[in-house]
């Protein structure tokens, strides 16, 4: 399969839904892409079956706080040092590229990597939206080392990490992150062939491309391009569940950049004043409190959305005043197994409350 | 009593407002240089009103001239581009997405130099100023007049951009800079976007300034100019010719809020019908709806607040393209008709058939079905029921279709009708529970000038360390507030329209640049009119 211009366009729009406000505004990735595509014409996408059990299939992404990826934009050497770096390591070719996580601009990024490099990109990521920290990909969930990694930054800093403990791992990137100004590209968690098809979530990307499609044709036809974003959702059979919110305007937004993450929280008030949402987030948006009450938690999705065109809006692009809708929807299946919800569930945030599901805090019907 | 100006491509549209009674209007033809059309329109509602031009206590121009500028690509200067952040950024040049004939009209005359700061202060790198010199220098001798410079996290620390322009100045002392710290904050490319498109609108920008200064001086108004911003407040006319990127989204906020005063509707759907086009927006709560995401100017990415419009090529000077033989046909096939999307725009006086040209327009077939009155009738051609029936319900159509778009809710909405050519939009619409045409609808958007919005804006460095931060946010807000009452601004619709901090990471005690905006109506009946400097804050947007 091949993705176009329009098809890229679509994977900014899904990506930026399914980032649950984080992994960076897909809009910067996609002008790289664009700039790409205008040198080749289409990226090489495959599914995951097509892999050999032995291929070497590396993701990546960028680690940091995406209010410092606005700001402090890509040299455009990163990935590809870092990609071949990790092949010199290795003694081997990498045979395909996936993104780390599908969410926001990490799941465009591997596009241009991968073309740079001459591989595929495989049609699936390692955590299905996006998470703040490397140790919350499914692979660490079933315990395949991050390592061999390798950090790089636009100042052609380029630094290896080898570590046995992916929260130590994480720890070293993330530290790496600030030292180098806030925002780096991290190559991480090489996999087998085998190891992918049997962990990766599967069909990731052109999910992304199917929602952003929707999105797209709604608007384009005059139809509401939130039920078009939840039928797809559904469609797509990733995401079980999906609903609107809360409605209304943002009427406080605490954003700071803090430990290599952007932190904060937003305050969303209908717009008769008689009700209030908040939500709090670590580069992702994790958890919601409709007056008080929680209606979803990490790790379903949470996302910010232009109320009349159904735009995801980042983190990083939230301003006080903007009119929302604040959209949810079911985490895949693999995210929400009792192992997982360890690693990616309230907990692992330091909430002290036990996961419930979105549609079970919402009464949404199955 | 004020004066509101709007100056369309097609027609000038003036009002005289004493507090908040229209006292008189006119509508008068936009004339190549631009002047001598303010100053005829400016004239007319004098005399209409018996007022003496001492009289006058501001004026208040919007002008769609920037806007149609980056639009039609024409009368932009050639812009010479420093960018101080390599080795970032080298993947995302500047200009990187725009319109290819938009890059062709400004030029490729970029410069990737190092620079720029990171996110907590230090320097990605140090400041090359040979390597700014030597830019200057090959700009001077390139004649390229505009300079632009844009650095990573100006907003956090100017000084690099400042120094830089401060370089350019001396090397280069004809070219007009702009730094992009002084329009936008955080988000590196919409900032330098904006930055760019901002010098390449100066040189145009001042001609078209000094010519409304030209016409105000020659008809004897020696009251302040202001002129409209994207926003509904307005800011000098010094400060517009610096920044016209401000004003370009003034259009459409004009005409809804306009239409929204003129009325007494504060949540309804606006439709402008101008000459080209017809542009639809939507009121909620009396102000213009937001699109939350970054606006596109002329196919260029900004992080402007501007209106939500869609504009659809529909307007009074829209051709309608049929072939001559089957004016009088008894029965007409959908696909022998076409209307728009191109006009004849400000030529209607002379193209269109009503005033003896050879073009048939949406006004022809309007006056022809006796829903409005104005040309010469006798002119035009026999058409037939068929034929108008048809025509009319495919501009009936089309309108409908675009409220239906804008619609967020399900079921009929209120209309507001307003601009010249307004009497396309009949009194019942498809999807319309009601169509409301204010009285002076042709010239809601020069209403809309005169009773632009105080703005008043607050900037403090504070530590929250020291200030918890809703204290901050509380004592600035009442700042903002007391500001613009103070500037004439209606107290009790001041609404805080923007808050916004940036982190300041390389000083100590949690440092924030925070800045809060307020807005609100002109008080009633002060006829003094507005001072609205207040809003002009060192730094625009």
């Amino acid at each position: 399969m091949r993705i176009d211009r329009a098809a890229l366009a679509d994977l900014a729009t899904g990506a930026a839904f399914l980032g649950s406000g984080g992994g960076g505004d897909p809009y910067y990735a996609m002008l790289l892409g664009e700039a790409e595509l205008a040198r080749r014409g289409s990226f090489e996408l495959v599914t995951l079956d097509v892999l050999a059990d032995d291929a070497l299939v590396v993701p990546c992404g960028w680690v940091g706080a995406p209010t410092v990826s606005v700001e402090k934009l890509p040299s455009g050497k990163e990935a590809m040092a870092g990609l071949l770096r990790l092949e010199t390591m290795l003694g081997r070719k990498i045979d395909a590229v996936m993104p780390i996580e599908i969410g926001g601009s990490n799941g465009l990024a591997p596009l241009v990597a991968a073309a740079e490099l001459g591989v595929p990109v495989v049609d699936a990521d390692g955590m299905g939206r996006a998470f703040p920290e490397s140790q919350m990909a499914i692979f660490n969930i079933h315990g395949i080392s991050a390592c061999p990694s390798v950090v790089t930054a636009s100042s052609g800093s380029l630094t290896v990490i080898e570590t046995s403990d992916n929260v130590e791992h994480e720890r070293l990137a993330r530290a790496l992150a600030i030292a180098l100004g806030g925002i780096a590209h991290m190559v991480e968690y090489p996999l087998s062939g085998a190891q992918a098809k049997a962990y990766a979530v599967p069909g990731s990307i052109s999910a992304a491309i199917a929602i952003g499609a929707a999105i797209r044709q709604a608007r384009a036809a005059g139809e509401d391009p939130f039920e078009a974003l939840f039928t797809a959702l559904w469609e797509g059979g990733l995401y079980s569940h999906a609903g609107v919110l809360f409605d209304g305007k943002i009427t406080d937004l605490e954003r700071e950049t803090r430990g290599g993450f952007s932190v904060g929280r937003i305050v969303i008030e209908a717009f008769d004043g008689q009700s209030r949402v908040e939500v709090d987030f670590q580069n992702e948006n994790l958890l919601a409190r409709r007056d008080g009450r929680i209606v979803a938690m990490v790790p379903d999705i949470l996302t910010v959305m232009d109320r009349e065109t159904a735009d995801s809006i980042t983190t990083e692009r939230l301003k006080y005043g903007q009119r929302v809708k604040l959209v949810g929807a079911a985490a895949p299946a693999m995210l929400r197994t009792e192992r997982a919800l360890d690693f990616v569930g309230p907990g692992a945030f330091g909430y002290p409350d036990a996961y419930v599901p979105i549609e079970q805090l919402n009464g949404w019907g199955a | 009593m004020r004066i509101g100006v709007d100056v369309g491509g097609t027609n000038t549209d003036a009002v005289l407002m004493d507090g908040s009674d229209v006292r008189a209007w006119t509508k008068q033809p936009t004339t190549a240089d631009v002047s001598s059309g303010v100053a005829a329109a400016i004239t007319v509602v004098l005399e209409q009103a018996g007022v003496a031009p001492g009289a006058i206590a501001s004026v208040m121009i919007g002008t769609t001239h920037f806007a149609n500028a980056l639009v039609e690509r024409n009368q932009l200067d050639r812009v010479g581009v420093l960018r101080l952040a390599s080795p970032s950024g080298e993947a995302l040049p500047p200009m990187t997405g725009w319109p290819a004939d938009l890059t062709a009209r400004i030029g490729d005359h970029v410069f990737l130099l190092p620079g720029g700061y990171e996110m907590d202060g230090r320097e990605i790198a140090p400041l090359d100023e040979t390597r700014v010199r030597d830019a200057a220098l090959t700009l001077r001798s390139a004649g390229v007049d505009a300079i632009a410079i844009s650095c990573a996290f100006a907003p956090i620390n100017a000084a690099m951009e400042d120094r830089a322009a401060q370089i350019v100045r001396q090397v280069h002392p004809d070219a007009v800079v702009t730094v992009s710290n002084a329009i936008g904050r955080i988000g590196f490319i919409e900032r330098e976007n904006a930055a760019i498109l901002n010098t390449a609108l100066t040189s145009l920008a001042g001609r078209v300034i000094a010519s409304f200064e030209r016409a105000l001086a020659a008809i004897g108004v020696s009251a302040p100019l202001y002129i409209s911003q994207n926003d509904g407040t307005l800011i000098s006319a010094a400060q517009a010719a610096t920044y016209p990127v401000l004003t370009i989204g003034s259009g459409p906020t004009n005409s809804m809020r306009g239409a929204a005063f003129l009325t007494g509707v504060t949540d309804a759907i606006v439709m402008d019908v101008g000459g080209t086009t017809t542009d639809v927006g939507v009121l909620v709560g009396g102000f213009p709806r937001e699109s939350s995401i970054a606006v596109d100017i002329g196919g260029v990415r900004t992080n402007f607040r501007m209106p939500d419009i869609l504009a659809i090529g529909l307007g009074g000077g829209t051709r309608v393209h049929l072939d001559p033989a089957l004016y009088g046909a008894v029965a007409l096939d959908a696909a022998a008709l076409r209307v728009g999307p191109d006009s004849v725009g400000f030529r209607i006086a002379e193209d269109a058939m009503l005033f003896g040209g050879a073009t048939l327009t949406t006004s022809d077939v309007a006056v022809a079905t006796g829903r409005a009155a104005f040309g010469d009738p006798s002119r035009l051609p026999p058409l037939s029921d068929a034929v108008l029936q048809t025509v009319w319900q495919r501009i009936q159509t089309m309108l409908a279709d675009t409220v239906d778009r804008m619609k967020t809710a399900r079921g009929d909405v209120t209309i507001l009708a307003v601009g010249g050519g307004n009497f396309l939009i009949p009194d019942t619409l498809k999807g319309a529970a009601k169509v409301i045409r204010p009285p002076h609808a042709g010239v809601a958007n020069a209403v809309g000038a005169a009773i632009a919005q105080i703005g008043a804006q607050v900037e403090q460095l504070v530590s929250y360390d020291k200030v918890p931060r809703a204290t901050v946010i509380a004592q600035l807000s009442d700042e903002a507030r007391a500001r613009v009452a103070a500037a004439g601004g209606d107290i009790e619709k001041v609404q805080i329209v923007d808050v916004d901090e940036v982190f300041l990471s390389y000083m100590p005690g949690r440092a924030a640049q925070v800045r809060v905006r307020a807005v609100s109506d002109l008080v009633e009946n002060r006829t003094t009119g507005a001072t609205p400097e207040t809003s002009l804050a060192a730094h625009a947007h």
